[in-house]
């Protein structure tokens, strides 16, 4: 397999599987991928939203708002660019 | 060590609700999601109770669930979202009472994933088409169809994506029958993730986006996209087409907002309790919502996350909407899911506690409640409404409770004890949250509600009720037999003595039956009255000397024993006579009981008669004209039978209207069995044994449930009943009962009246299927743990609410504020919840329960922003002949980022019989103490990261040793000897042992893997099993010979070793590993049955209860392990998540078979169940044994 059907498979994979790294892959693209994976598996998990829920005392759907609004910048803005 | 998992009580938290006519009737149903386990329930509107009808376990996660009905159609599906990475479709089969799988298409990968879809479903108002979509990118659309035989068909994917978008919210827009159109409430995040400064972010804005599904192109095209405020959450879609103006509602923050392509938005602002206690900077969710369409408008019921529900009216001419109407409608707890049927009735399914079947009573249209229109909230388009409104919440007005069923979420802590001495032990268990927690005292046995008590003149011996005519619907008498008399009583609207009945008062009765058409029948000692219904009596005396011992009887055939073991059979010929039949048989013994078979509808007679003697052993009897009272099979017994039962239960194997025939044996030392009677040969096959209690067993025919049951009496009464395709046998909790007969009024269709000593009774039995009958005690706050002082047997619960004014603070602010607090304008907290308060407030309270009488008699109110968060009971050596009671709290804590201004233990001592408490001291910590122990005649604590022994002090604790190896925070600990098991919050469980020489506490050895722990039991000496955050349990054990050696080593040099990978110096071992599927909260070694083996309890977050039995034998291991594996290919999971995958979700599985699966070999057809059967080598019969025998080991 020649590297210009690997990079365009890669590319492929990348682009069908939202968060799969490349050599560049920053320490901030990491952690964003990172956490808003993790909040999609607490709301698709429901038995651990609700013990968020109960923890913070708060509705599930409150929980649920809380952290569908952190997946938008779970780890702040980017870091400037180092061209 | 190799386990078998069985579910006792499945979670009962809801998580999805949706309505509609599953049945294809017009009744109207509801299906409910349990996450992994979905429920069919029926509510009955003219009772207003909702039934169970069937529960089937998916093995999977279910997220979403929607419904839709094909055009034209009168039927209703059932589409899941789950993790399993596809799309089911399925249909409920009312006939064989089973969910079927109609379509399964695969779209992605297993789990809840951000980009795989099953978070959200929209169905196509008219059933054309459903949306499954993701929390982000993805979007799925299916065209429903059906074929020219008019199946259902499904089409192949059309694909809504757009990436780099977050979804909040799908729902199916009403467009009558133009192209479906789906609405999304997106956020586009790549312009913020590529802006350093943060002013992408800030021009973000929440989109409502509409996508069309063109069916002419067979594509998903974005139809129109609207920003919305950046603080919506969900999305209700308003009827459309005939029925309304089309459109959705979009539910922000502290507003509502009406949106439709080219068409005005209107905004109205959600009102807000009225509350001087108010947090003005809060905004307020809609949390669900739901649209009632009636025959000429509709209306919508949305709930905020307070609870309060508002009713929503919408004014519209044509298309066009004039106004929106917002007004406060009733109070409820806050719901995962609200329905509203067309009989009017409303069923909320509570995030936490028990859900609720309310009743309309009124719609809220002319009450003084203030409404609020849009019209007067006119702002500029897509401007931030800033205007608050009020309204003041009141007692329910509209709404009336109806029915309740049970829900335990969430189970915060349980315990299993035997603190009021009774045959088998309670489980104590932590439930609820806020004001309406409770603590719940369960017990096994069928919950029985008591309808009536009345007292007898004397002892009686038995009680029978009876029909006067074949064509009754209802009980007409209540016979009671004494040693020396008889007396008939009359149902009616009072019970009453009759006396010109024709019965023969001055003897006891052994039988009394309805005969015929008209007639009665009553057998005694000396002979048989037969009572015709003109009151001729027709007498057959006994032959001279003998008695009438036992006598069975069906509506057309006698037979009764004559002392020495003669019987002799009767039939009931064509104009009504009792005709003797020439045979009599002589058996080998005295016989002590008789059954003959039930009369089926339409039968004149039946073929078997069982007859039980002393010499052990049960014979099976021919009644056939030609073979009269011919033996045909014999059983021999361990005891003298002392009762015997047939009856006909529909079979296991749902197939048409077959039966199966069983004879239930109960013997004098306690036993019940039940064996199958073949029909035609008459050869008793497939015994099933269970011992009872210490006295011998009596069985009565009952109905229950629908279907023929038996009540077995022993030292407590027993029943046995089909429910769901299973034969259940449970315990009642009723105290022992002599005699029982069914007994069926207007009131009660399946009543049982029995006696118990000098009294008659009447009950009835209402929840089938629910193995634990709880008795609650009301609670302040949220409970978090418990423990029992085990020599006064009081419980002391820490209770703890974040968010919430205590009442000091409360009383404090409100003077503040100027308001006095006065008693009668407090809300009740029970339904409309504590006062709010801010983040980093707590509310908490230590309290003393007396578990026997359920009274509460101490509570004490930690003052100072306290949190208690563990609890402990132990004695210290320098005062040992005292209780005390160590409380570990943390003051102003707040969760994110995690910070306080101390920690505290505080030491309570035990007074006034324990219960009571007096403060002896409060020592500052410097982190929060998680878990505390009693260790020695010293305190083991955990905090923070420290582990830390204290003795106790005049004026505080005194630090002796600690360790400071545990990487986070110590959550739970355990004691034997000098070892010490922690778990860690995130680094799994640490063995440590404690040195006294040195005084110093080692970790020798750690978990191989992080763990996120929760709770733990030490189950031996090397053994510990544990539960974790994601639903997982797991079991360790330090090999044997390093346990010795550490045990051996004094000096403890091998015990610290070299640090092994960041850890400690040796690893333990993982001996089973299982995911439950919900978070485990308490563990326990414990025995559920009197001297039965001992297992694994636990109880998990959203209101479960489990076990896993240790296996005994290599052979069982096999056979389950092959049995799990064959069912994992016959009926794989509804929701289509793979089984071994879904128990294997982080880890796989190791040591564990899944006891709920092996269950479901009882739901496979008739085929399946003898091909599984034929690889195993068994019998079907032998399978099913083995299966149910495992159940009953457990419990």
């Amino acid at each position: 397999m020649d590297r210009s059907n690997l990079n365009s498979q890669l590319e492929h994979l990348q682009s069908k599987y939202v968060g799969t790294g490349h050599p560049d892959t920053s320490k901030y693209e990491w952690g964003v991928n990172q956490a808003r994976d993790s909040y999609a598996s607490y709301v698709g998990h429901y038995p651990m939203i609700s013990y968020f829920a109960v923890a913070e005392n708060e509705s599930i759907a409150r929980i649920k708002f809380n952290i569908t609004e952190k997946m938008l910048q779970p780890c702040g803005p980017p870091p400037e660019r180092r061209d | 060590m190799f386990l078998y998992n069985l579910t006792l009580q499945a979670p009962n938290a809801i998580n999805q609700a949706i309505l509609g006519n599953f049945s294809g009737t017009r009744q109207q149903e509801l299906i409910v999601s349990h996450v992994s386990r979905i429920e069919l329930l029926r509510p009955d509107t003219t009772t207003g109770k909702v039934h169970s009808i069937l529960s089937h376990d998916v093995f999977g996660v279910v997220r979403s669930l929607a419904s839709f009905r094909l055009t034209g159609a009168s039927k209703d599906y059932i589409v899941i979202g789950s993790d399993s990475g596809r799309i089911v479709i399925l249909e409920y089969n009312p006939a064989k009472n089973v969910f079927e799988k109609v379509h399964q298409e695969t779209f992605g990968k297993s789990g809840c994933r951000r980009i795989v879809p099953g978070q959200y479903l929209a169905t196509d108002p008219k059933g054309r088409a459903v949306m499954i979509g993701s929390m982000e990118k993805q979007k799925l659309v299916y065209i429903l169809n059906r074929d020219i035989a008019a199946r259902l068909t499904i089409g192949s994917p059309l694909e809504a994506h757009k990436s780099h978008t977050i979804v909040h919210y799908c729902t199916g827009v009403d467009v009558g029958f133009e192209n479906p159109i789906f609405a999304c409430l997106e956020v586009d995040y790549s312009e913020a993730d590529q802006d350093p400064k943060g002013e992408a972010l800030r021009e973000t804005e929440k989109m409502l986006t509409y996508y069309e599904l063109d069916l002419g192109l067979n594509h998903v095209v974005r139809k129109w996209s609207e920003a919305v405020d950046r603080k919506a959450n969900m999305l209700v879609a308003v009827p459309g087409g005939t029925d309304g103006p089309s459109g959705v509602l979009v539910c922000s923050e502290n507003y509502i907002t009406y949106k439709h392509i080219a068409s005005a938005t209107l905004s109205v602002p959600i009102p807000r309790r009225e509350s001087p206690l108010e947090n003005k900077d809060r905004g307020l969710l809609i949390v669900s919502g739901v649209v009632h369409k009636m025959k000429n408008s509709f209306f919508l019921l949305l709930q905020s996350e307070e609870g309060d529900l508002y009713k929503v009216t919408i004014d519209y001419t044509g298309d066009t909407v004039n106004e929106i109407k917002i007004k406060y409608f009733d109070t409820v707890s806050v719901a995962s899911g609200l329905c509203i049927l067309k009989s009017g009735f409303l069923f909320v399914a509570s995030e936490f506690g028990n859900h609720h079947f309310y009743q309309f009573e009124k719609l809220g249209d002319d009450d003084d409640t203030p409404e609020y229109s849009s019209n007067d909230f006119m702002g500029a388009d897509g401007e931030h409404l800033n205007i608050r409104v009020y309204f003041k919440p009141r007692p329910l007005e509209n709404l009336l409770l109806v029915d309740e069923l049970a829900s335990m979420a969430p189970l915060t802590d349980a315990k299993v004890l035997n603190l009021t001495d009774e045959d088998t032990p309670q489980i104590y268990a932590l439930c609820g949250r806020g004001a309406r927690s409770t603590m719940r005292i369960l017990r096994h046995g069928l919950e029985v509600t008591e309808m009536a008590v009345s007292p007898l003149p004397a002892n009686p011996t038995a009680v029978w009720t009876t029909r006067l005519t074949a064509d009754d619907l209802y009980d007409q008498y209540i016979v009671v037999s004494f040693s020396n008399a008889t007396l008939v009583l009359s149902i009616g609207e009072t019970v009453e003595e009759v006396t010109d009945t024709g019965f023969l008062a001055t003897t006891p009765t052994i039988t009394v039956q309805q005969l015929g058409q008209d007639a009665l029948l009553q057998v005694y000692p000396q002979g048989i009255r037969h009572i015709r219904a003109n009151k001729q009596v027709t007498e057959w005396r006994a032959p001279g000397g003998r008695q009438i011992v036992r006598a069975a009887t069906n509506r057309q055939q006698v037979v009764i024993a004559l002392t020495g073991g003669e019987l002799v059979y009767f039939e009931v010929d064509d104009v009504g006579n009792l005709s003797e039949s020439h045979v009599r048989r002589e058996m080998s013994g005295n016989v002590t009981c008789l059954s003959i078979q039930p009369l089926p509808k339409g039968r004149r007679r039946v073929r078997f008669l069982a007859v039980g003697c002393d010499d052990n052993t049960v014979r099976i009897l021919s009644l056939d004209a030609s073979s009269c009272l011919e033996p045909l099979s014999l059983q021999a017994l361990s005891a003298i039978p002392e009762s015997l039962v047939m009856i006909d239960m529909p079979d296991q194997i749902s197939e048409g209207s077959l039966t199966t025939l069983y004879l239930n044996i109960g013997l004098q030392n306690g036993v019940l069995l039940r064996t199958v009677l073949d029909q035609t040969t008459g050869q008793l096959s497939d015994t099933r044994t269970r011992f009872l209690g210490a006295r011998a067993v009596r069985l009565f025919e009952l109905n229950m449930a629908g279907n023929p049951s038996v009540l077995a009496l022993s030292s407590r009464p027993w029943l046995s009943y089909q429910l769901q395709s299973r034969i259940h046998l449970n315990p009642l909790s009723y105290e022992a009962l002599e005699y029982a007969a069914s007994f069926t009024s207007k009131q009660c269709l399946e009543g049982v009246v029995a006696i118990a000593g000098k009294e008659l009774k009447i009950f009835t039995i209402e929840k089938f299927g629910q193995v634990f009958n709880e008795t609650a005690i009301q609670l302040t706050y949220t409970p978090r743990r418990f423990v029992v002082n085990p020599v006064h047997k009081t419980i002391a619960v820490i209770e703890t609410d974040h968010q919430t004014y205590s009442t000091l603070e409360k009383k404090k602010r409100l003077e503040e504020l100027g308001f006095a607090m006065r008693e009668e304008e407090e809300l009740d907290p029970v339904v409309f919840g504590h006062a709010r308060s801010l983040p980093g407030k707590w509310a908490s309270l230590i309290r003393i329960l007396n578990p026997a009488t359920g009274e509460t008699t101490f509570t004490l109110e930690l003052e100072q922003n306290e949190a208690a968060l563990s609890v402990a009971v132990l004695n210290f050596a320098v005062e040992a002949n005292e209780l005390f009671l160590a409380v570990g709290t943390a003051a102003d804590l707040t969760l994110q980022p995690k910070s306080l201004s101390s920690g505290f233990i505080h030491i309570y001592k035990f007074v006034n019989e324990g219960k009571g408490l007096e403060l002896v001291h409060k020592t500052p910590v410097e982190e929060v103490p998680q878990a505390l122990l009693h260790f020695q005649g010293r305190l083991l604590a955990g905090v923070g990261k420290i582990l830390r022994v204290y003795d106790l002090g005049k004026r505080k604790l005194l630090r002796k040793t600690e360790n400071r190896m545990i990487p986070n925070a110590i959550v739970t600990l355990h004691n034997q000897g000098g070892r010490i098991i922690i778990g860690d919050v995130q680094e799994s469980l640490h063995y440590a042992s404690y040195i006294p020489a040195d005084n110093k506490i080692v970790t020798f050895a750690d978990d191989k893997s992080p763990r996120w722990v929760t709770c733990s039991a030490m189950i031996d000496y090397d053994t510990v099993a544990a539960g974790d955050k994601f639903g997982n349990f797991f079991v360790n054990r330090l090999p044997q010979k390093l346990s010795q050696e550490i045990d051996e080593d004094e000096a403890g040099s091998k015990s610290v070793g070299k640090g092994y990978l960041h850890g400690a110096a040796h690893k333990v071992d993982m001996l089973a590993h299982y995911h439950v599927g919900d978070i485990l909260t308490s563990l326990a070694k414990t025995s559920f049955v009197a001297g039965g083996r001992e297992m694994i309890l636990y109880t998990s977050f959203l209101g479960g209860i489990g076990i896993f039995i240790p296996f005994q034998t290599k052979e069982d291991i096999d056979f389950f392990q092959t049995l799990e594996m064959h069912m994992r290919n016959e009926m794989p999971p509804l929701a289509g998540r793979d089984h071994l995958s879904y128990r294997g979700y982080h880890v796989p599985v190791k040591g564990t078979v899944d006891g709920d699966i092996c269950e479901q070999y009882n739901l496979l057809s008739g085929d399946k169940k003898r091909m599984i059967a034929e690889e195993l080598d068994r019998t079907p019969a032998e399978i099913q044994k083995k299966i149910e025998d495992m159940r009953i080991r457990a419990i």
